[in-house]
């Protein structure tokens, strides 16, 4: 039956793309535009002794330029989002621009507007900043050690948070038969999507109504923080993030810097243009990950887990950042089991202020801290007691007939089937085979290692009694609108916010599929709150699960008024009329029918509507989800290490995923083959270092190791399909599933490939020279 | 990313281009392909009062042989060495480590005589050029000289081009026939040369009758590895002697340590690429 849904149907909004006629945020031209650069403080952490402005000031073309004394006042501080119950959160002060003490390299200083680009440039180097820098702390274990320096003086012993969830009876450890400890160092990624953070700003001191184009995940959202920090009613702002070049989580939080734009274009009456370059992103724009986690595994000889004790700290950099309390608690600590049957498990979570940036949400978003986590420990596990990974794991996984399926934590998985998964991906590898060839090699000298990650992922966030309850600051249900024109093309307007995941596309196909209507005449329109009338955005995979489901639920809703106003025109019983591809349909009467597009004119010109019916055709829902939704699925790494250097090759990947009923396979892989490039970018090559002072020492793509095309084989990807029970799509998320698998995989490859050297473990990222050291044991690098 | 204020001149020809050199006043430099440049100078690291676009200054064009030198203009792209027929016969090397560098925008832009001229620590293409024991030839309005690159490539960014020089065009010695390798360690971010070993070898009646290492990425500046050459000179090349051959590589180089590379583990990758460029270019692979 089904005929759009399913279809590798090409991304529509590629053609635009590719041929550079997107519209970005910069490429937004306003008669009269000006421009702004952020003045950023080059010290982690110094007191801001004396800021002088007149030479920037008196530079010509220069019209203004703030600080954050001029801010006092006048715009309210960056604020929190999430604030987890009972964490004794430190909600410490954010403002938009520091005023005597700045707490990373990249803390906003000063603002200046200028006539152009080159002009504004020019004068943010002639704003002058008296500093008297201050003793800095980057590390978050280091950061609680007595004596640290403070970031807040409201926040003692930098403590941002503690959180605490499930428990563990002590003598599930005392009475182990074996017992795996390790400690992993998750470390600091920078996202960095194609396009930079920018917003340009313009305000209409008649109607007193402030637009706001930026590079947003949610524009909804921030037109709700912004309306909060500008002290501007809601229904007079207006944020549109037209076309959006990637986010990775990055651009869900509200900065300090959107909100100085929009101030400023208040203040001059001047549209007021702000992009970030790409050294500025490195410093001010979130960072992702960076914990420190020691982790405790009890289980028997025969490969039962039973028991999982998980502490982290969770670096949250200098303030903390919109979602940021929930990243590493929520997203995190509750689902630290993975796929596993783990009767016991605890997570304890210590939040740490330092001087760095921010950390936020980062695809992913604690889901990957936590499965690489867990992988690990079974790959450690299986070692101990000399099992093999994949026989480890298949004991505990959660069994196909045990679902819906409540974890240690309250978490209730909706649906999965792991082994089915990993048996595929066996089968693709040839496991047996590569055990094999991996003996043979080793006699040659050659080191080849294969690597599991058989992961599981809480994902469409979520429903909003859950949002409420673990203090997200929202809701999380999503709005759609499908709108039918009376010539019968489709307008379908969705509170999500895709920015690079196709979902003009794939919900255009929804539509189709649903109201039997050719995908040219469907249009979906996202990213405009005075389009939309209202949206949570695009994050943690859940913008086909909740906002995809509320375009299906929209669309039925069509169908059912559609079917009475059918029904008058056949002059039939509605119940007798059947809707199927387009029609509907006198049942037992071929020949008698009429399209939809045909009933939605009649419902338009309403000259003659049964009783009761509204004319007009559109329908609206707002879709909460009753559920998450668990995309699950066993990735496979191969990779060999070469002694002599160091360095890993990968050589083969495969990634079996379940992301239930698959809508558009075209984007589903190319949204695993994303995923997992970025996966592999945090085992292999990325990671943030800062220098004890503070300094960003990987603040630009000559340092800071971006996957790159040639550094991968061909992705393998394959599915099982699982779908979802509790959504109507029967769909689960995908965008986040490749980067929460993928690390774990390499790094366990690489560790099986290391095994004849008895290395038991090496944190991320394994560069060259690590793996090298360990092979010869020079120890650490000091 | 914007770079301070500039005057752009763009000479029609050598002539033009030679005497702007002369008469501007502060700072001026050549541009060429603009990867090295331009990056320096949105990020406000060089601020050069007057940029010099010598894109259209055809003198410094061309691959042709003269004599018993080729000679390679300045202004030839990475790209263009690569598929050059000449540079396949007689200097293969030169084509072998540009096809290293960069990504191919990169190679589309960047030029020899920007490489040789921004001297950088760590490029690929001076180590070639180094082996292949290239001279560079200046011009300035007063004239022309001509200079071995190992006496050119002074240290770090530092080069022996007078103010109002600029690098018209290199000459390398004919090696048609002779063992060449380049083998290159490429950082993960930058594809930058973390090590890289240029290795040529005349290979004549079972023996090593002439043999040229040059480094880069692991000194100051690419260097010839004078102690591998003397090791394996006139010797036949079995696996003892490149081993010992290679492990020399560094003899007497202040090697350089990054946040990605100690100079331990820097010094030990040059020794595994200097014997696997051994290896290729004496034909034991
Ligand atoms: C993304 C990226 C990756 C790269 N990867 C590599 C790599 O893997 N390996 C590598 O070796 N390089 C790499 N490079 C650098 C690249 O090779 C540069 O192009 C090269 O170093 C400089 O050549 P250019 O023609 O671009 O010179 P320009 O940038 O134009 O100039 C560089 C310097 O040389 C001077 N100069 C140029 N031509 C002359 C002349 N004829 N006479 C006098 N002075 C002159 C200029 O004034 C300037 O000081 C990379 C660059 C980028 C942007």
């Amino acid at each position: 039956m089904s005929t759009v849904i399913g279809q590798p149907v090409r991304r529509r909004e590629d053609a635009r793309l590719i041929v550079g006629r997107g519209q970005f945020t910069d490429d937004l031209k306003l008669p009269g535009m000006t421009y702004a650069v952020i003045v950023r403080s080059p010290y982690a952490h110094a007191r801001i002794r004396r800021i002088d402005v007149s030479r920037a000031l008196a530079m010509p073309g220069v019209l203004a330029v703030f600080t954050g004394k001029d801010l006092e006042g006048v715009l309210g501080p960056v604020p929190t989002a999430w604030i987890p119950p009972n964490a004794d959160l430190k909600q410490t002060v954010h403002r938009a621009l520091a005023v005597d003490e700045v707490r990373y390299a990249g803390d906003g200083v000063a603002m200046v507007v200028a006539e152009d680009r080159y002009t504004a440039r020019d004068a943010a180097e002639a704003v002058e900043v008296e500093y008297e820098p201050l003793p800095a702390v980057v590390d978050a274990w280091a950061a609680v050690q007595e004596g640290a320096p403070l970031v807040h003086p409201d926040a003692p012993g930098n403590l941002a948070l503690h959180w605490t969830a499930g428990s563990v009876d002590q003598k599930a450890f005392d009475e182990a038969e074996v017992v795996v400890r390790q400690r992993f160092v998750q470390q600091r990624l920078i996202p960095n999507p194609m396009e930079p953070r920018a917003a340009v700003a313009w305000y209409d001191p008649g109607t007193e109504n402030l637009t706001v184009w930026m590079t947003s995940q949610n524009p909804h959202i921030h037109r709700f923080l912004l309306s909060g920090i500008l002290g501007i009613p809601e229904h007079r702002l207006r944020v549109v993030a037209q076309d959006v070049g990637g986010g990775f989580g990055s651009k869900i939080s509200c900065y300090p810097d959107e909100a100085l734009v929009a101030h400023a274009a208040r203040t001059l009456a001047r549209p007021v243009k702000w992009v970030e370059d790409r050294s500025e992103h490195f410093m001010a724009t979130t960072h992702g990950r960076d914990h420190v986690q020691e982790v405790e595994l009890a289980g028997r000889k025969d490969g039962t887990i039973e028991a999982l004790r998980v502490k982290i700290w969770a670096n949250l950099g200098a303030y903390l950042s919109t979602a940021a309390p929930g990243v590493p608690t929520i997203l995190f600590g509750l689902i630290v089991n993975g796929c596993y049957r783990i009767p016991q498990a605890s997570t304890e979570v210590y939040g740490v202020f330092t001087h760095t940036t921010p950390v936020d949400a980062y695809r992913g978003a604690g889901r990957p801290e936590a499965t690489y986590l867990i992988e690990r420990m079974v790959d450690l596990f299986a070692d101990a007691i000399g099992m093999d990974p994949v026989e480890v794991r298949r004991k505990n996984f959660v069994p196909p007939d045990a679902f819906p399926y409540t974890n240690a934590f309250g978490i209730t998985y909706d649906s999965g089937n792991y082994p089915l998964a990993l048996d595929k991906a066996l089968e693709r590898v040839d496991y047996g085979g590569f055990r094999a060839r991996q003996a043979q090699a080793r006699q040659e000298g050659r080191y080849l290692g294969i690597g599991f990650s058989t992961y599981v992922e809480m994902c469409g966030l979520g429903p909003s009694e859950v949002a409420g309850a673990v203090g997200f600051q929202g809701g999380l249900w999503e709005n759609a609108t499908v709108r039918v024109h009376p010539s019968g093309k489709i307008q379908v307007m969705t509170g999500a916010s895709p920015h690079g995941q196709g979902e003009e596309t794939t919900f255009a196909q929804i539509v189709a599929e649903q109201l039997g209507v050719a995908m040219d005449d469907i249009e979906v329109v996202h990213g405009d709150t005075d389009r939309v009338t209202m949206g949570w955005g695009t994050y943690g995979s859940r913008t086909l699960a909740v906002g995809g489901s509320a375009v299906a639920v929209a669309c039925q809703r069509l169908i059912e008024k559609g079917r009475r106003i059918a029904a008058h025109m056949l002059e039939a019983d509605a119940d007798d009329v059947a809707f199927q591809q387009g029609r509907y349909q006198v049942q037992g009467v071929p020949g008698r029918s009429v399209s939809f597009q045909e009933v939605a004119l009649q419902a338009h010109l309403a000259w003659n509507l049964p009783q009761g019916v509204e004319p007009g055709m559109e329908a609206t829902a707002n879709y909460n989800p009753s559920n998450f939704t668990f995309p699950f699925g066993t990735h496979v790494a191969i990779v060999e290490v070469d002694p002599d250097s160091g360095l890993v090759r990968l050589e083969r990947y495969v990634a079996v995923d379940d992301c239930g009923t698959p809508i558009n396979p075209l984007i589903i892989a190319g949204q695993v083959h994303g995923g997992v490039v970025q996966g592999v970018g945090q085992a292999l090559w990325e990671g943030a270092v800062y220098n004890a002072e503070g300094q960003l020492l990987t603040g630009s793509f000559l340092e800071y190791a971006m996957p790159k095309a040639r550094f991968f084989p061909p992705i393998e990807t394959d599915s099982t399909v699982t779908p979802s029970p509790h959504n109507p799509l029967g769909v689960k998320g995908v965008g986040e599933t490749g980067t929460i698998a993928a690390t774990p995989a390499v790094v366990n490859a690489v560790m099986d490939a290391l095994k004849p050297f008895n290395i038991r473990h090496l944190d991320m990222p394994l560069t060259p020279e690590k793996v090298w050291r360990a092979i010869h044991g020079k120890g650490e690098r000091q | 990313m914007i770079a301070e204020r500039f005057r752009y001149l763009r000479p029609k020809d050598l002539d033009e281009a030679l005497a702007w050199l002369a008469e501007s006043q502060g700072e001026v430099r050549v541009l060429a392909g603009g990867h090295s440049l331009l990056p320096l100078m949105k990020l406000r690291l060089a601020a050069p009062q007057t940029v010099l676009d010598v894109e259209r200054v055809e003198a410094l064009r061309g691959i042709r042989l003269e004599g018993d030198v080729l000679h390679i203009g300045a202004m030839t792209r990475y790209h263009e060495l690569a598929r050059d027929p000449l540079v396949a016969e007689y200097a293969p090397l030169l084509a072998m480590a540009a096809r290293t560098v960069g990504d191919p925008q990169v190679r589309n832009r960047g030029t020899v005589g920007g490489s040789i001229c921004h001297a950088d620590p760590a490029a690929d293409f001076p180590a070639a050029a180094l082996a292949m024991d290239a001279e560079v030839e200046l011009r300035s309005r007063a004239g022309k000289r001509r200079l071995p690159l190992r006496e050119f490539l002074l240290g770090p960014l530092s080069t022996a081009l007078a103010p109002n020089e600029l690098l018209a065009a290199i000459h390398v010695p004919l090696r048609a026939g002779w063992g060449a390798a380049y083998e290159k360690f490429p950082h993960p971010a930058s594809g930058y040369a973390v090590a890289g070993v240029a290795a040529l070898i005349n290979k004549e009646g079972g023996a090593a009758r002439a043999v040229a290492v040059a480094v880069t990425g692991v000194g100051p500046v690419a260097y010839r590895a004078a102690a591998t050459e003397e090791v394996l000179t006139g010797a036949s090349l079995d696996a003892a002697r490149i081993q010992d051959g290679a492990s020399q590589v560094a003899e007497g180089v202040e090697v350089n340590a990054d946040l990605f590379a100690s100079a331990d583990y820097r010094r030990h990758l040059a020794q595994v690429l200097a014997a696997r460029a051994l290896r290729a270019a004496w034909g034991s692979d």
